[in-house]
């Protein structure tokens, strides 16, 4: 059957709306046969809406998707497969206590083969392109770059001939990020069409062929990698110039206000999350928290804000030993902590509450009586509502229908409002678009300003490295590193997140 | 010592409306789709039986009709639950209120209606339900008694749940299938089609569900129709599904160990241990909550739960 | 690529997509909606069994309402339902299954029931109090149960509340055969009526339940809204993560209200012992306990619209019962009735946040 187009997918005017917001406004995108194309846009921008039109995920409202050439339907993501097409979604699409093997075959349309054939099978994908695996282990078991291995050979297992990433270095090491590419590239060789999500400029530049910007739901622009460069990138992407630097101020009256000291917490399930970790927290500096997802950065700020059981080890708040204590105990002590965390609609705020019931959460108690007094939570809401520019139809509203940018304001708002000493923040930005950030990086240095102890867990190290005063690094559950934010590189800082000791860096 | 052998072999009885009900709840547990939905398509599926037999007379049909009653009954939870997403609770619990209205209702009607103000099965029929006599291993001593001696229903019974054991765990659909309980989201990515998967499954595991129901009707009261005759034994199938940990194969054993604590008042001697009846009525609920705890104390971290259990799937939840 | 590229597909003819959410009165009268949509199916099924659907309507409404009297059993079958439902509406809230309404109510009759027959002799107040206190505690401890096992090891509640269901029941039957048999009931088991001292009092004509009912019905609506115990069941029942990042003290907040839960169920095992049937059978909960779920469902756990149907479903019962005397059909029927309409309003829920788009004509493929 001959071509009639020598694009491996090409999109028209793709358009889906979401309610009432319009995610994707005619998009157009194409990518060839033995390309990678990198899909650029801040959170927000549309970029996981329109792949997940392409693997079947979502249905366009309109426009047209053609395949080699050929105009298709693609309703399901069984359809997307028979096509060729194979997402590795951003969060991976695995069953957990399924083994590799089960999960790499799971869903094809083939007949049952012996697990011997399908081992070799397996092993033949593996060794064209470079990758490791061992089918019989459980995705439980697994670490994280591991399970990407079994995405990507569950598309290749399909032989899949398009293949697109979304965030795929999100969660790996630079140097497992090294591995990826090259694997992306040998791919690339052997005539595979390639699409990358990414908001990495760094990586965008490195990897790609052609880069296609979208900016609020449309596409604003496709330009050869080779002929542009990190600053004309992101005047793209976020639709104006803007200058890169994060405001940070000098820290002032620096002391000391909270010590840990060799903490050890376990996850739910027993195993370790922090494994003997000591840190100091000082007043009018902000301490950044980098490290891959899941390296005890959820239990280091849940304990510090009394949240989950710790097995040995102290936090000295001014000397005051706050292990074992609950959260209405430590504020009973008159330390007043600010806590954002990482899931801000199932742990910060009431999805379904309005914003007054909101700003009641961690103070109704004080109250007199039995009966809840709402009034001061309305001033409160309507304050901040002013204050920081928050959209809504009304402080009564449920949360769960606000922005994402506003939902944490909310958060941020009330938790700066109970006037803190120490404020930790879990991925504040993640999911914000980059004005959204930038307000959070403003009340941040505000709060630093004011004297607050703040600790800013992230995962963006170009953001960790121009926002913050030290930087401390996690692995596996212990600190393999505390730098000083102005000096540090990205390098030495992944070099620190995958493990290696700080005085082998340093060399 | 004879008494023994009888007492197992009316234990094997008495369990076995629990087998069906509980592997048709597995299959449909597997698919992530808690359906409390038991007690009533039981219920359903004990009238439909019953009818079709008291006015056809055959035993075939009887069966295929509570198979299909029961099932169809699955099949507004299905559409409820899997299409327009309601709550697997909630709905359970109107499916249950619904099947058991439903049945005594129509009970009461054809009672009503009946020229002798009961309602019990011709000879034809029961006797086509009594137990199977196999030339030669029937009459082996113990032996023949203990594995051939029993109702058409226990042999259906086993087999169903070998089978269903079959399909879930030796095949590549099955593989599929539990895939969906674990995590849809994941099943669908991999080009499985979830919502009708679980279709299959919830109306198979109710049509099942529904021939243990025929057995109360059918076989329990002797052929003779009375209300309520489902009498909380899908309550307790739901919660044997625990006890079997989602394997159709373990359901047997637990049916059978849950049917000779239902008929413990018959076989007790008086003499050993004197107990009012109404003790013997509550043990099988009250091992059942003990089951419960237990398997709640050892449970570390889930590990044959369906994952995604009593969750609905949307694939364009964002 | 050749064999790929032949490849088509159609587009599903129906497809699921997510809409903004409806305003609160279009949610409303969707909701109305789906009421005749149950009741245009129930009809239906009357006019497969062969009668006139408008007629056994017809005979419900005035079955419930035709005279003083029937008004006055009609509010006799309420008070229960009415009590009940507010009391599992207390664990709902939380997202607690509490589907062991019917085991609570048993637990809180028996109680009652005990001071009932052994201390007939008391002042009267005295007693009536007593009873009320019994059915509390004995409704709480009932409820209280799951809610230990749950907080401690995270055993299944529904099944479990269930499994109670049956217990409670069977204990009632024990009493009865033993214990608390009639001596004068020449050999047939049951429990002895209660004395008159016993009964509870009557106001217009009824019982004074539906006056706790009420009562109660107005306590938990402001316990529930303006309360910081309400505000706290609210909160567990969103995320229990969120109730500990805000301090509570998740697993006391669970065993209170499960306790409170149970005990207003036991006070309506209480109410119905010694003010309807005064006597104790094992029908003294009869299925109330089901029936409450489905209410307190459908009012969306409001306690104002728990009265509301709650009164409708007491018509849908008691209009049930001429419906059979006058056509020999079963009173079972309210209960497929009113599973239907809650199929119908569960079905529509759907409808407030998603829609089905069908397929253009020719637009697919």
């Amino acid at each position: 059957m001959a071509a009639t187009t020598e694009y491996a997918i090409e999109c028209r005017k793709i358009t889906k709306r979401f309610g009432s917001v319009v995610a994707n406004d005619q998009i157009d995108l194409n990518v060839r046969y033995g390309e990678i194309l990198a899909l650029l846009g801040e959170n927000g921008s549309g970029k996981t809406t329109l792949m997940n039109m392409l693997s079947g995920i979502y249905h366009p409202d309109s426009g047209s998707i053609s395949i080699g050439g050929q105009e298709v339907t693609i309703s399901s993501p069984a359809d997307a497969m028979r096509l060729g097409i194979g997402m590795i979604h951003q969060h991976f699409k695995l069953v957990d206590v399924f083994s590799a093997m089960d999960n790499i075959v799971l869903g094809s349309q083939e007949k049952r083969l012996s697990p011997k054939v399908l081992r070799e099978r397996v092993l033949g994908i593996c060794q064209s392109v470079g990758l490791e695996i061992d089918p019989d282990k459980k995705i439980y078991d697994m670490s994280v770059s591991e399970k990407q291995t079994v995405e990507i050979l569950k598309v290749l297992y399909r032989s899949a001939r398009i293949l697109i990433l979304d965030e795929p270095t999100a969660v790996l090491t630079p140097q497992e990020t090294e591995k990826l590419f090259a694997i992306l590239r040998r791919m690339r060789e052997q005539g595979c069409a390639i699409i990358i999500i990414t908001h990495k400029l760094q990586e965008v530049l490195e990897l790609s062929d052609r880069v296609t910007i979208l900016w609020k739901g449309r596409s604003i622009d496709t330009v050869v990698t080779a002929e542009s460069d990190q600053r004309k990138l992101t005047e793209l992407m976020v639709g104006r110039p803007v200058s890169l630097q994060i405001n940070r101020p000098e820290p002032e009256n620096v002391s000391t206000v909270m010590r840990i000291e060799s903490l050890f917490v376990n996850k739910p399930d027993g195993a370790p999350a922090l494994g003997g970790i000591s840190a100091e927290v000082r007043t009018g500096e902000i301490l950044g928290v980098a490290g891959v997802a899941g390296s005890g950065q959820k239990e280091l700020c849940e304990a510090i804000a009394g949240l989950v059981p710790v097995q040995s080890g102290q936090i000295l708040f001014n000397g005051e030993n706050i292990v074992g204590k609950t959260p209405a105990q430590i504020i009973d002590l008159g330390i007043h902590m600010g806590f954002v965390p990482e899931d801000r609609l199932g742990m910060g705020l009431v999805a379904s509450m309005g914003m007054v019931d909101n700003m009641l959460l961690k103070s109704y108690r004080t109250s007199k009586g039995v009966c809840i007094d709402r009034k001061p939570a309305r001033a409160l809401a309507e304050s901040l509502v002013k204050k920081l520019e928050i959209v809504t139809p009304g402080v009564d509203t449920p949360v769960r229908l606000m922005s994402g940018g506003n939902v944490q304001k909310v958060l941020l708002g009330r938790e700066i409002e109970s006037n803190p000493s120490v404020l930790v923040t879990a991925y504040p930005v993640r999911g914000l678009d980059i004005n959204s950030s930038y307000v959070v990086y403003d009340l941040l240095n505000e709060q630093k300003k004011r004297g607050v102890a703040v600790v800013f867990v992230g995962e963006d190290l170009d953001v960790l490295l121009e926002l913050s005063d030290r930087i401390l690094v996690l692995c596996h559950g212990r600190i393999t590193g505390v730098v000083d934010a102005r000096t540090a590189t990205k390098e030495q800082i992944g070099l620190l997140m995958t493990g290696a000791d700080s005085q082998e860096v340093a060399s | 010592m004879d008494l023994f052998i009888k007492f197992l072999v009316a234990a094997v009885g008495a369990g076995t409306p629990l087998l069906f009900g509980t592997v048709g709840e597995i299959i449909s547990e597997k698919v992530g789709h808690l359906n409390l939905g038991v007690e009533g398509m039981m219920s359903i599926g004990a009238c439909a039986g019953f009818m079709v037999g008291y006015f056809t007379d055959s035993f075939l049909l009887a069966l295929v009709a509570s198979f299909v009653a029961a099932a169809l009954s699955a099949l507004i939870y299905a559409f409820l639950t899997v299409t327009l997403m309601a709550n697997q609770n909630v709905t359970g619990l109107t499916l249950t209120i619904f099947g058991i209205g439903l049945s005594n209702f129509i009970g009461v009607y054809m009672l009503e209606r009946s020229p002798n103000g009961t309602l019990k099965l011709p000879e034809r029929i029961t006797a086509s339900m009594r137990s199977i006599h196999i030339p030669v291993l029937s009459d082996l001593p113990v032996v023949g008694e203990l594995l051939f001696s029993y109702t058409p229903f226990v042999y259906l019974g086993v087999a169903v749940a070998l089978l269903m054991g079959f399909y879930l765990f030796r095949t590549r659909t099955g593989l599929n299938v539990q895939a969906i309980g674990e995590n849809p989201a994941s099943a669908d990515a991999a080009g499985i089609e979830v919502s009708r998967w679980k279709y299959i499954n919830i109306v198979l595991g109710g049509g099942i569900c529904g021939i243990g129901g025929a057995y109360c009707s059918m076989i329990i009261n002797g052929g003779v129709w009375i209300s309520d005759n489902v009498g909380g034994l899908g309550w307790i199938s739901v919660a044997l599904v625990i006890f079997a940990a989602w394997k159709p194969q373990m359901a047997i054993l637990g049916s059978f160990v849950f049917g000779a604590l239902r008929i413990l008042k018959y076989y007790m001697p008086k003499s050993v241990i004197d107990l009012p009846v109404a003790f013997y009525d509550m043990l099988p609920f009250l091992i059942t909550a003990l089951v419960l705890i237990l398997s709640s104390v050892h449970e570390s971290r889930g590990v044959n739960i369906p994952a995604n259990l009593g969750n609905n799937y949307f694939r364009e939840e964002r | 690529m050749s064999t790929q590229t032949g490849y088509m597909s159609r587009e599903p003819l129906l497809r699921v997509v997510k809409r903004a959410e409806k305003p609160t009165r279009q949610i409303m009268l969707l909701r109305a909606e789906a009421l005749v949509f149950a009741l245009i199916a129930g009809g239906v099924f009357i006019l497969l069994i062969g009668y006139n659907p408008f007629e056994i309507y017809g005979t419900i409404l005035s079955g419930a309402f035709r005279s003083k009297m029937a008004v006055q059993a009609t509010v006799k079958v309420m008070i229960p339902l009415l009590i009940s439902s507010l009391g599992v509406t207390l664990a709902f809230k939380m997202k607690f299954w509490n589907i062991g309404a019917e085991g609570q109510i048993i637990a809180g009759a028996i109680c009652a029931s005990y001071f009932a027959l052994y201390h007939s002799s008391w002042n009267h107040v005295l007693l009536v109090t007593v009873m009320f206190l019994a059915g509390i505690i004995g409704g709480g401890l009932w409820g209280l149960i799951p809610a230990l096992f749950r907080v401690k090891w995270g055993t299944n509640e529904t099944l479990f509340t269930l499994m109670l269901n049956y217990i409670a029941l069977h204990v009632v039957n024990f009493l009865r055969d033993g214990p608390w048999k009639d001596p004068g009931s020449q050999g047939f088991p049951k429990i002895a009526r209660f004395d008159k001292n016993a009964a509870l009092d009557k106001l217009l004509g009824v019982q004074i339940g539906w006056v706790v009912a009420l009562a109660l019905a107005a306590l938990i609506l402001f316990y529930l809204r303006s309360t910081k115990h309400g505000y706290e069941i609210s909160v567990v029942g969103e995320s229990s993560d969120t109730a500990r990042y805000a301090g509570m003290n998740v697993k006391k907040i669970v065993l209170r209200t499960m306790f409170l839960s149970g005990a207003v169920c036991g006070i309506a095992g209480m109410v119905q012992a010694t003010g309807s049937d005064i006597t104790l059978t094992n029908a003294v909960a009869g299925g109330v306990g089901f029936t409450a779920i489905i209410v307190a469902w459908l009012s969306r756990l409001n306690p104002v619209t728990i009265v509301i149907v709650s009164f409708l479903f007491s018509v849908l019962e008691k209009g049930s019962s001429v419906v059979q005397s006058s056509f020999g059909l079963s009173t079972d029927c309210a209960d497929v009735l009113q599973a239907v309409i809650l199929f119908f309003v569960l079905g529509c829920e759907f409808f407030i946040r998603y829609g089905f788009v069908v397929r253009k004509k020719g637009g697919a493929a």
